[in-house]
């Protein structure tokens, strides 16, 4: 019986499709569960550092608190304004939505558990992510108000500025591993945390975070929905589950950005201490681990840092991060070329 | 060697490492947060909450329809009206207090005589419609059966200082 059901998983193409199906209902599901909880745990740091206690009242510690706010973001009425494209309106969320989950295709949760290893992960995952500021755009241009006009505008050139020091920041990663392929660079990172790629490339590390907080559009980029200038910005008119819809997408984002973090600088699946206790334990765990810390930084920068101005963040965008990462990836080439620490191909 | 200085703070972040270390501390310390619902902060006796009509101990009203509440409320939320009661004695025959007019300043208490009309430390009284929130005379005095207890000792700890 069992051997049958192997054999028409592995073989037949109606079962090769339903074990993908499978596959990314098993990545989809804990990753929505994980954005739900996301936000409560970004309530409760946020609580905390006010002094506060955040939301406690829904189950215990508040723990349903999330589903409660998923019910009443389903359970609204959807509005979409009488003057906006109606058509790019409700698609604009789903294609946020979309771009962030698709992303996870090739992130790998252990060695070996990824729905496509394939060979240009990293480009794979560049592209999502600059696909990701169409559905802002769209969404800011189909509502059709000032306001998220002006946020997606924002929004999508603040993405663009910032993705182009991530992207010397991954060449930099990849100098060092030599493979596009994301379970390779997690590869190269074995052993001590020490070896991981956070160290030997601290500076790049410290860009990369606060470029992925730009991407997400968190404080303190989070221009694009300045409450106090552009009401909400691009989601200014988005209510109900198309609003959800974003928030889900921007949350999956940050998710993201973090295993992309973890992936590339914190040794991905490895346990930091390369010996018995904790090399027992499963390497999603520790990915997971290295998942939460980084955005548990996320929420602490939020609870932390105002908000930038627009001008200071083009400026630290274009004239900080650009020439630094881009001379970190000439020292970074010259270092492994001349110290003879080229990855062998 | 103040320029150098700058720069290193600058690229080594000092001010952000600062930043986040007091948030993280601020993290770790007792919340201030009173839990609502399931603990409430103390009240001041002369705190001015839901209105109430009392009573003398041996259950007739205070009120004597003197109407210098209805004179003196800068919302005009008090409408009274009386006549003479059979037994010759001045009576309100209506006493309506609009409460989504009331601006909860305490005028009425302060006029009034004989301290009928009072202020309770009651603020728990919202409602689901608009109309609940119109007090009739029924409801006030109804209201100071309630409170009269709270009521009383907050007027007799607050007396001192009148």
């Amino acid at each position: 019986m069992i051997d049958t059901v192997v054999l028409f998983l592995t073989t037949h193409w109606l079962g090769q499709a339903i074990l993908i199906l499978l596959q990314c209902l098993a990545v989809t599901v804990p990753l929505l569960v994980a954005v739900a909880y996301m936000t409560y745990v970004d309530r409760k740091v946020w609580a905390s550092i006010q002094l506060r206690r955040g939301p406690n009242v829904v189950g215990p510690f508040g723990l349903l608190q999330p589903f409660a706010d998923g019910l009443k973001l389903v359970l609204k009425e959807t509005i979409v304004p009488s003057s906006a494209n109606s058509v790019l309106f409700v698609i604009a969320p789903m294609l946020a939505f979309m771009t962030a989950l698709v992303a996870w295709a090739v992130v790998p949760f252990a060695d070996g558990w990824v729905i496509a290893d394939i060979n240009v992960g990293i480009l794979y995952l560049f592209a999502i992510s600059s696909l990701g500021v169409y559905g802002i755009i769209i969404a800011g241009w189909a509502s059709n108000s000032k306001y998220a006009f002006l946020g997606a505008l924002r929004s999508a050139a603040q993405m663009v500025s910032y993705e182009v020091s991530i992207g010397f920041v991954l060449i930099t990663v990849l100098l060092c591993t030599g493979s596009l392929n994301l379970s390779k660079v997690v590869l190269a990172q074995s052993g001590w945390f020490w070896n991981w790629f956070w160290l030997p490339l601290l500076p790049m590390f410290v860009i990369f975070f606060i470029s992925a907080l730009a991407e997400t559009n968190r404080t303190p980029f989070d221009l694009p929905m300045s409450e106090a200038e552009l009401v909400a910005g691009f989601h200014t008119e988005y209510s109900a589950m198309t609003f959800g819809l974003f928030f889900l997408g921007e949350y999956a984002n940050m998710i993201l950005l973090s295993a992309l973090g973890a992936v590339l600088f914190l040794g991905g699946w490895h346990s930091p201490v390369p010996y018995a206790p904790f090399t027992l334990v499963p390497g999603v765990i520790w990915f997971a681990l290295k998942i939460a810390f980084l955005l548990f930084i996320f929420s602490w920068t939020k609870g932390t840092l105002p908000r930038y101005r627009y001008d200071q963040l083009m400026r630290l965008g274009w004239k900080v991060f650009l020439p630094v990462s881009l001379g970190w990836v000439v020292l970074t080439a010259a270092v492994l070329q001349f110290g003879g620490w080229l990855p062998k191909p | 060697m103040a320029s150098l200085d700058r720069t290193a703070r600058a690229f080594l972040l000092s001010e952000l490492v600062a930043g986040f270390a007091l948030t993280l501390k601020y993290m770790f310390k007792p919340k201030v947060t009173v839990n609502y619902p399931y603990e409430k902060g103390p009240l001041s006796p002369r705190f001015r909450g839901e209105h109430a009509l009392r009573r003398y101990p041996n259950g007739e009203e205070r009120c004597i329809a003197c109407k210098l509440c209805e004179a003196i409320c800068p919302a005009q939320a008090i409408t009274i009206e009386a006549e003479p009661r059979d037994d010759g004695s001045r009576r309100t025959t209506r006493y309506d207090i609009d409460m989504t007019k009331c601006i909860y300043c305490g005028f009425c208490q302060e006029a009034c005589p004989v301290d009928a009309i009072v202020e309770g430390p009651n603020f728990e009284f919202s409602t689901e419609t608009r109309e609940e929130l119109m007090y009739n005379k029924a409801k006030l005095l109804a209201n100071g059966d309630r409170w009269e207890g709270e009521i009383a000792s907050n007027l007799q700890a607050d007396a001192a200082y009148r």
